[in-house]
């Protein structure tokens, strides 16, 4: 199957690019809008945001390859971003970050995102998300998660499998009294 | 009794306040637009008339406004420098990219009260004849960048945006523009890069200072969150009442952050130099304390960039006595007054009012490791000694922090930080790098050496029992 923009997303591309005096502004808004909806960020999707702009696609892979938000292979369906810095530091995220990892067969110690193998995870250590008032922090997805523990982290990834109805044995929603 | 003065805070902290228009409006929102829209031009005691937009840029430089991004550089000032006979349009550009740890201030704005942001960025942009505006969120911020989306529909539908904006002719459009997930983009230079849709290297100044030559060379005016909320209350209240808030030199309120070891931590507004270290540490009205059985260790002022204070550790400072006269005295750094002066004097700076307390269940090796990893992460690549500075600090750090260092490396990790900042480098990063490592080998040095000579010594005994 050949790649192609959906018309609704190219819809909003174009009025994002309206916004700015000069399209190539829109750049980076143009990649948020092709990662939500390809889940990342594939040549395709480069060559197709230079053509809209008006740019050379080493334009685009240069930000790309910048900007940490960006990823250029597709991630797992949570994406737990766990925050590395200080505040959470001090709070503790360091033991859930270890936990986590453990939990999903992941190497706590190695660096940048990795996914576990049933695709369900994608673990990262990222620098201070700016909540050091309610350390530690974790951000599932686009929601954010506020003085974590292990058993709150044991909670949510429960949750996220409940949601996707795989993951271990037992009834997840039974146990935890939240909806399926 | 020190305690929290609400300007900022003042609605967000109200149970059942909502970030809908509605609630705004019923809280008087836009009053303070609708008096700026309404000014007329006022005749000055020397015969001079004064226009409306004239007249709102000197209340703000009355007030005596200090940027609350972290430099502290007077509002009123970085307005009067912007390029007005060049001809090409000027650009105003909100600086959300909140990524310095230890602050979460503008988070509690842009989620709780986005209109209030916006009612002061139009003031701003009125002031400053911009009719094209950005609020450059971090990319992290996604529900923010949502709720501030929702908030600049309903104020476009509402006719505080758009054309003609309540009928006085004048035109304004606001964006939202989200980062990525880089530090860099914070610095301004860096940030108008960025949003050129470019890597976010910093400019070099000059001749680049945004005020003349900024968003696509043209006059630009980059400010916080928080200040842009501040204009919106100055020009409510009259720059000279605003100004009697605070003390002199720092006037007004500012919101601190505090976190780390401390009972309650979060987001306080207090009058800037109204409150000291102690107060917004142990008091029951701020942090409230240390956890119980612990002692204070050392105390991060503003942000990871600024250089530490050790507890019990004494700063000399000027202070105006009674009758006005300014002397020199020595107190200690808890007595210190929290506000840009007395901690800049002190040798530090409250850079973005973020307070980070350590008790002394804290490695302050491994508490630094734990800083200069987050430099090295974000320094851009640009500049050669900030790029390599900052992570071989990390490096060494890291395997100090590991229980694998060498003696030399005390010396070696000081002489890498004495030589990155000092007008090495295009931008502050530099500094800011440089500034926690530096501190921290004067004020805690005996950890740094103990660590390092402690593996030493492992290793001399390694040697010794495989020659035996």
């Amino acid at each position: 199957m050949s790649w192609a923009v959906p018309k609704e997303v190219e819809e909003k591309v174009d009025a994002l690019v309206r916004r700015y005096p000069k399209p190539r502004s829109a750049v980076v808004m143009v990649l948020h809008a092709l990662q939500e909806h390809f889940g990342c960020i594939s040549p395709e999707a480069i060559e197709w945001t230079a053509r809209k702009l008006g740019l050379r696609p080493i334009n685009v892979l240069e930000l790309v390859t910048f900007y940490p938000m960006f990823r250029r292979e597709p991630f797992g369906k949570f994406h737990l971003r766990i925050c590395r810095t200080l505040s959470c530091a001090l709070a503790g995220s360091h033991q859930l970050h270890r936990h986590i990892c453990e939990k999903l067969g992941l190497d706590p110690a190695k660096p940048g995102p990795q996914t576990s193998t049933d695709g369900l995870f994608t673990v990262e250590f990222v620098e201070c998300l700016a909540s050091c008032g309610t350390a530690p922090v974790i951000m599932c997805n686009e929601t954010q998660h506020e003085q974590m523990t292990i058993e709150q982290v044991d909670k949510l990834l429960d949750q996220c499998r409940c949601k996707c109805g795989t993951g271990r044995e037992g009834n997840l929603a039974a146990e935890h009294g939240f909806e399926p | 009794m020190p305690c929290e003065r609400h300007l900022i805070l003042k609605n967000i902290r109200k149970p059942g306040y909502s970030t809908d228009i509605e609630c705004y409006l019923r809280h008087g929102g836009y009053e303070v637009l609708r008096k700026a829209l309404a000014l007329q031009p006022a005749a000055q005691p020397d015969g001079t008339t004064l226009g409306p937009k004239e007249q709102i840029r000197r209340e703000v430089e009355i007030s005596g406004l200090r940027g609350r991004g972290g430099a502290g550089f007077s509002c009123g000032m970085k307005w009067s420098l912007v390029d007005r006979k060049s001809g090409k349009p000027v650009y105003l550009v909100c600086n959300a990219d909140e990524s310095e740890p230890g602050t979460f201030k503008d988070r509690q704005i842009i989620h709780h009260d986005p209109h209030q942001l916006i009612e002061g960025m139009i003031i701003a942009c009125y002031a400053n004849d911009v009719h094209l505006a950005f609020i450059y969120i971090r990319g992290e911020f996604i529900e923010g960048a949502r709720i501030l989306d929702r908030a600049l529909e309903e104020a476009r539908a509402a006719g505080f945006l758009g054309r003609n904006i309540l009928g006085s002719g004048y035109d304004l459009d606001i964006y939202i523009h989200r980062g990525a997930g880089a530090y860099i983009c914070g610095e301004e230079t860096g940030l108008i890069e960025s949003l050129e849709g470019k890597r976010p290297y910093p400019r070099i100044k000059p001749p680049y200072f945004p005020a003349v030559l900024g968003l696509y060379q043209c006059p630009t005016i980059v400010n916080n969150v928080e200040t842009l909320c501040a204009v919106k209350h100055i020009v409510g209240m009259g720059g000279a009442e605003y100004a009697r808030l605070g003390t002199p030199d720092n006037t007004g309120t500012r919101l601190v952050c505090i976190s780390g070891h401390v009972k309650r931590p979060g987001c306080y507004e207090i009058e800037v130099g109204k409150v000291t270290f102690r107060d917004l540490i142990f008091d029951e009205a701020f942090g409230g304390g240390l956890l119980d059985g612990r002692q204070l260790k050392a105390i991060i002022p503003g942000g990871v960039s600024a250089k530490v204070f050790r507890a019990g550790e004494k700063v000399r400072v000027n202070k105006r006595t009674a009758d006005g006269k300014m002397i020199e005295t020595e107190m200690d750094v808890l007595d210190l007054p929290y506000d840009f002066t007395s901690v800049s004097a002190a040798g530090s700076m409250s850079g973005s009012g973020a307070i980070i307390v350590l008790d002394n269940s804290a490695d302050m090796v491994e508490v630094l490791a734990n800083i200069s990893e987050f430099f090295a992460h974000e320094s851009c690549g640009q500049c050669t000694p900030c790029r390599e500075g900052s992570l071989w600090m990390a490096k060494i750090l890291r395997r100090l922090a590991k229980g694998r260092g060498q003696p030399a490396d005390v010396a070696l990790l000081l002489s890498v930080a004495d030589q990155i900042p000092g007008g090495r480098t295009i931008c502050a990063f530099g500094e800011a790098c440089s500034w926690p490592v530096q501190s921290f080998l004067v004020k805690f040095g005996d950890e740094f050496r103990a660590k390092a000579e402690a593996n030493a010594d492992k290793k001399s005994d390694r040697a010794f029992a495989e020659t035996q």
